[in-house]
């Protein structure tokens, strides 16, 4: 791409990090000066992720408005950034929650407000550079970077009683997994260097690298589980309701709606076009793992008695679609994956905030401490009944065309996974509606229910931007499906090309053995395929 | 005219956001008219529509409306698009025109609620999912009216959410739906999978080409369709929500649960006839179910004393009816009975929210009895009502229920019978609340009777309307014998490939026998006036009948009364049952196996470091020791090599 405009992407991602410095010199007991400085921050970060949007040729698949820089030469490492329409609306989603996540905390935390708005920034800064990366080092770097301010806001801020378990217990689990995929993308490094000739990091030239099967396997592997964790998938998420109880509100928020997604964005970025063969071949027990989740996580989620754990289960349950759709390796179903991990992002990250919006009120997130709310807070109502409904998956909203597009995708060749995977869609109705009812519906009950007050103007100015985008995407999706078209059907080219370029060299090595004595391979497969 | 056709279901949408976004300090006259009018100009569009297309040559009356594309990705391409043709018109006149009548009889009934808006914000939203259900030109779009009506069932079931058993109600209603929805969408994946498109044209266009006559694959997806009628149309075995769905208000059944959304079931599968007429064998499910279920619900309907219960039963019994014409392939007899019941149930729901009005709210005929001299227009609609229900000459559900009857004998005579045994069990049922609530000694209780008036014009003459349209609404239909069937004749085209399919290629109009038609006519009417007598002589005549009859047969009352215990069942199987292995699966797989796991490296990692801890003391003798043994170890290893 031209090289002389402004370094947009770089704009975007160090906005964040230069508000937090610059919180840094500020006095810490102006409160409201914090708050606005980190405001102003995320703002001109929105404007900036709308110039991207704005900037962004959606009639292409390719990286755009890359930017590239050396950074250690000699190792290959560069500082390479570059956005294509899978990771356009991940960005957009993360810079839109970036406002809305300062002005949710405004009244929520009280201690310690300038660390938390620096955590806040910083974790910013990290998760707009893991999607932008175009770089498998530079990659690492934002993921762990992210890492530390999670901790933080877990730990620090979290709910007191258990909030070091949930704490430690975050960090630890996303180590292992990364550590493991460290050593993988390490291997992939020295393996694509010694057949090359060429040490690089550089994303988009591993691209073009055939990983031999068996290799390709191990390090499939440690990605997958790097990845799991994150996103999470069954059995892997145990981690996931902990540290959603215990954060902080605006926490859960992003946690839900952007950290998440570094999972199941690392799957298709990373893992699947890297190693086409073991994705491919790990088809069926990774979409098995996805149902499972989409069930398992909907019954319980069913039988929680706190709302926020009910709606972390509920988050097992939606990104096992996610998951689904992707290993389809259909246009629909990864288009419909690409979709759910925003509409989960919106629908979730929204949840959270409502749940956040009675906690503050209330400090219980038990949902038997409820009933009968709907009559104090009609206004609160109306949000939270759109939510759920988008949660559930309700057409004319954002979550029904992902879903569809995912049981679609992944009817055409499953028709088994999506049948079962459909039935979650009961199971949703069954808890979201359940919970509603019990927090809403009925006499009030518990005295201090009475004085609740309904939704200030702030709590509305966080809401109704998701809203918006709730609504949108379910009557005109064409806005968010139109521009990850090309990027969708340029990966579901390169997993199929490079899986067949790679059978292909491993046919012909096999043939070179064979016919330099060893007929063992050959009839061992003519009796396979006899069958 | 006709691609003006998407304003039908614009209009509700208008009045549900006027009303439910800026309406907050509007008094409750502007909201419920603004409601009533949206609706309303719906109708004229629909009937101007309507007349246009009876300008038309029958053979080009189809005009399909896109309006933008909703979902593009690979192959799928699903608009926001229209299909107009006599089967979508009807429908969409048959909402729009009873949905303003009840509209109109709200803003008398709700008068004081407190969440009036509310009400008419949802009941607007309710036609606008309805009218587009029945206006979209394919699969997908009809899902998002299908879920829709779906959603406003369950806010306005649940519409007094302080009631527990109403928001119980409600959640019930949706999750059942979504059982059935949960078929549906299988079926829709299964269409596009086999024809690439969800366009019904596209789709009716292609079938005979990729389906086999009989063929595994039509008869699949016929039955998860079918399914999906099941849930959203009352039918065995998911019938259960509806009762409970009278937690609503009174014109929410009449509108919701009696003439419109419940109907939508047997919308679907006429709108899928030529489908469901290459599968015999879900032809068959279809009118089995329809009629199992239309005896089934009227053996309920004869026990309970909630007359909206009364009602619910009577309803689902009734498509019943609807769903044995579509499987004996009278398609077009069961939309026209479709109509005729939209007439004459929401007209004895409304006239039986008249009585509730007048009773503030008593619903058990116990205590009613003798009203008719105190609500004379409540009274003489009701009785319209029911006269058009029970199939009495010349009212409307006469000529719509023979004609089904006709049908089913022509398909197997078991069918009749079915149809027969539910008609009379309808007519009886039907005069017992009209003479419960209307005739012999008052039971009412002194409070209410204090209060006891007719209700207003406002909500008497919406009465009084319908009370017309179900003793003429069955005139467009006479005689099929005479071939002068015009409202059978409207919806031929329709329906003509399915003909084509289940009769051979000639027409099957002109081919009754009249003596045939003319005898199961008089044994129809004397059923319908059977039933009169006996509900007479055991609740008029002598009104200690009843009482012996269920001292006599105590076990089979109590099964029946008690809905033969079904909900119970699926509580244990289904409800309980998932519940409590979710509570297992919870603590005992989550927290304590997969957690346990987690914990337990974690736990192990930490006594290990635990133990290699005792070693480091920080003693230099300890060391020292350590480092002797070391040595020792390295020299013994080498010597003993």
């Amino acid at each position: 791409m031209e090289s002389s405009s402004f370094p947009w992407l770089s704009f975007i991602v160090f906005v964040p990090l230069v508000g937090a410095l610059l919180l840094l010199f500020l006095d810490r007991r102006y409160h409201t000066l914090l708050r606005w400085v980190a405001l102003v921050t995320m703002l001109a970060d929105l404007v900036g992720g709308i110039v991207v949007y704005w900037m962004f040729d959606t009639s292409s698949g390719a990286m755009q408005l890359s930017e590239f820089h050396r950074w250690v030469p000699s190792w290959g490492i560069a500082y390479k950034l570059g956005i294509d329409g899978i990771s356009l609306f991940l960005i957009m989603l993360t810079v839109l929650l970036g406002p809305i996540v300062i002005l949710a905390s405004w009244k929520d935390i009280q201690n310690r407000v300038k660390e938390f708005l620096v955590c806040l920034l910083v974790l910013q800064t990290g998760m707009i550079g893991v999607f932008l990366s175009m770089d498998l080092f530079l990659f690492y770097v934002f993921w762990e970077v992210m890492l530390i301010p999670m901790y933080l806001l877990i730990g620090v801020w979290g709910n007191p009683a258990r909030k070091l378990y949930a704490a430690i217990k975050f960090v630890l689990y996303t180590i292992v997994g990364s550590l493991l995929m460290l050593a993988a993308i390490l291997v992939l490094y020295f393996m694509a260097g010694q057949a090359t000739g060429v040490y690089t990091f550089d994303l988009l030239k591993l691209y073009d690298f055939h990983v031999p099967l068996q290799a390709q396997f191990w390090m499939f592997l440690a990605f997958f589980l790097a990845f799991a964790i994150k996103v999470p998938m069954f059995p892997f998420h145990t981690w996931l309701p902990d540290a959603h109880t215990e954060a902080p509100t605006v926490g859960s928020v992003v946690l839900a709606a952007v950290l998440l997604k570094m999972g199941t964005y690392g799957f298709v970025r990373f893992a699947i076009p890297l190693f086409p063969n073991a994705a491919i071949d790990a088809t069926w027990w990774i979409s098995v793992l996805a149902v499972i989740g989409i069930i398992y996580g909907a019954w319980v989620a069913m039988v929680q008695v706190d709302v926020k754990r009910l709606v972390a289960f509920s988050s097992v349950s939606h990104l096992g679609f996610v998951m689904l759709g992707m290993f389809s390796f259909t246009m629909q179903g990864v288009q419909g994956s690409i979709l759910q991990m925003i509409n989960h992002g919106l629908s979730t990250g929204a949840l959270f905030l409502i749940v956040g919006i009675i906690y503050e009120r209330r400090h219980t997130r038990l949902i038997a401490d409820f009933g009968g709310i709907s009559k104090v807070m009609p206004a609160f109502a109306v949000f939270f009944m759109i939510f759920t409904l988008s949660s559930i998956g309700l057409p004319g909203l954002n979550g029904f065309v992902g879903e569809f597009l995912i049981l679609l995708g992944t009817f055409r060749v499953h028709p088994w996974y999506a049948v079962i995977a459909a039935s979650g869609v009961i199971f949703a109705a069954v808890y979201m509606l359940w919970m509603f009812q019990r927090v809403m519906f009925g006499k009030i009950t518990n005295p201090k229910n009475l004085g609740l007050k309904d939704l200030s103007a702030r709590e509305v100015v966080v809401l109704l931007p998701l809203l918006a985008f709730v609504v949108w995407i379910g009557v005109y999706p064409d806005t968010f499906l139109k521009p990850m078209e090309p990027a969708v059907k340029k990966f579901i080219e390169r997993v199929e090309t490079k899986r067949a370029a790679v059978i292909k060299i491993e046919n012909a090595r096999k043939l070179t053995v064979t016919n330099s004595g060893l007929k063992l391979t050959l009839s061992g497969r003519g009796l396979t395929t006899d069958r | 005219m006709s691609d003006l056709v998407w304003l039908i279901p614009l209009f509700p949408l208008i009045g549900c956001a006027l009303n439910g976004l800026i309406g907050r300090r509007w008094p409750e006259k502007i909201i419920g008219w603004i409601g009533s009018a949206a609706v309303g100009a719906s109708f004229v569009v629909a009937a101007s529509i309507f007349l246009e297309l009876l300008g038309m040559d029958p053979g080009s009356r189809s005009v399909e409306t896109n309006i933008y594309t909703w979902i593009l990705s690979g192959q799928l391409n699903v608009p926001i698009g229209f299909l107009v043709d006599p089967l979508s018109v009807v429908m969409m006149m048959v909402v729009s025109g009873v949905g303003c009548i009840i509209h109109v009889y709200s803003i008398g009934y709700m008068a004081g609620e407190v969440g009036f808006r509310r009400y008419f914000t949802y009941l607007n939203l309710f036609v606008f999912a309805m009218l587009t259900l029945v206006s979209a030109n394919n699969f997908l779009l009809m899902f998002v009216g299908w879920e829709g009506v779906g959603l406003c069932s369950y806010l306005l079931i649940g519409y007094y959410y302080e009631k527990k058993s109403a928001s119980d109600a409600g959640k019930k209603a949706f999750v059942v739906n979504r059982v059935g929805d949960f078929g549906f969408l299988i079926g829709i994946l299964l269409i596009f999978v086999t024809f690439g498109t969800l366009n019904f044209t596209g789709v009716f266009a292609a079938a005979p080409d990729k389906l086999t006559h009989g063929g595994t694959l039509v008869t699949l997806i016929t039955l998860l369709l079918f399914v999906g009628a099941t849930g959203k149309s009352a039918q065995i075995p998911l019938y259960t929500w509806l009762p409970d769905a009278m937690e609503g208000p009174t014109p929410v059944s009449a509108l919701i649960h009696a003439a419109t959304m419940v109907t939508a079931g047997v919308y679907m599968v006429s709108r899928l006839s030529l489908l469901y007429a290459m599968a015999p064998v879900s032809m068959t499910v279809v009118a089995v179910i329809g009629g199992a279920t239309a005896v089934y619900a009227a053996t309920i309907g004869i026990t309970q004393f909630d007359i909206k219960r009364v009602l619910a039963y009577s309803t689902i019994s009734q498509l019943g009816y609807m769903f044995m014409a579509c499987g004996v392939g009278a398609f077009a007899s069961g939309i026209f009975h479709l109509m005729t019941h939209a007439f004459f149930k929401a007209l004895l729901f409304m006239a039986a929210g008249s009585v509730m009005h007048a009773l503030s709210g008593e619903l058990d005929m116990r205590y009613m009895g003798g009203l008719r001299k105190k609500l004379p227009y409540t009274h003489l609609t009701y009785i319209f009502g029911t006269l058009a229900i029970a199939g009495i000459f010349p009212f409307a559900g006469f000529f719509s229920k023979d004609e089904i009857l006709f049908f089913a004998f022509e398909r197997h005579w078991a069918f009749w019978a079915l149809g027969a045994i539910a008609a009379i069990m309808t007519s009886f049922y039907m005069f017992r609340s009209v003479f419960m609530t209307f005739y012999g000694e008052s039971r009412v209780t002194p409070e209410a009777a204090k209060h006891l008036h007719e209700s207003p014009p406002i909500m008497t003459i919406p009465l009084v309307i319908l009370a017309i349209l179900s003793l003429v609404g069955g005139l467009v239909g006479i005689p099929i014998f005479a071939g002068l069937n015009r409202f059978g004749d409207f919806l031929a085209p329709v329906f003509a490939p399915a003909q084509a399919i289940l009769h051979g290629a000639h027409a099957e109009a002109g081919h009754h026998e009249i003596t045939l038609e003319l005898g199961l006519l008089a044994v129809s009417l004397a059923i319908a006036i059977g039933g009169f007598f006996l509900a007479r002589w055991m609740y008029i005549t002598d009104p200690s009948v009843p009482d012996k009859v269920i001292s006599e047969y105590p076990d089979l009352h109590e099964m029946v009364y008690h809905k033969y215990w079904v909900d119970e069942i699926y509580d244990v199987l289904f409800v309980n049952s998932i519940v409590r292995f979710s509570r297992f699966l919870w603590k005992a797989f989550d927290d304590a196996v997969i957690d346990g796991i987690v914990n337990g490296v974690a736990g192990a990692m930490r006594g290990w470091a635990r133990g290699l801890r005792r070693v480091q003391t920080g003693l230099v003798k300890d060391y020292a020791l350590s480092i002797l043994f070391g040595v020792l170890l390295v020299i013994g290893y080498l010597v003993l090599r």
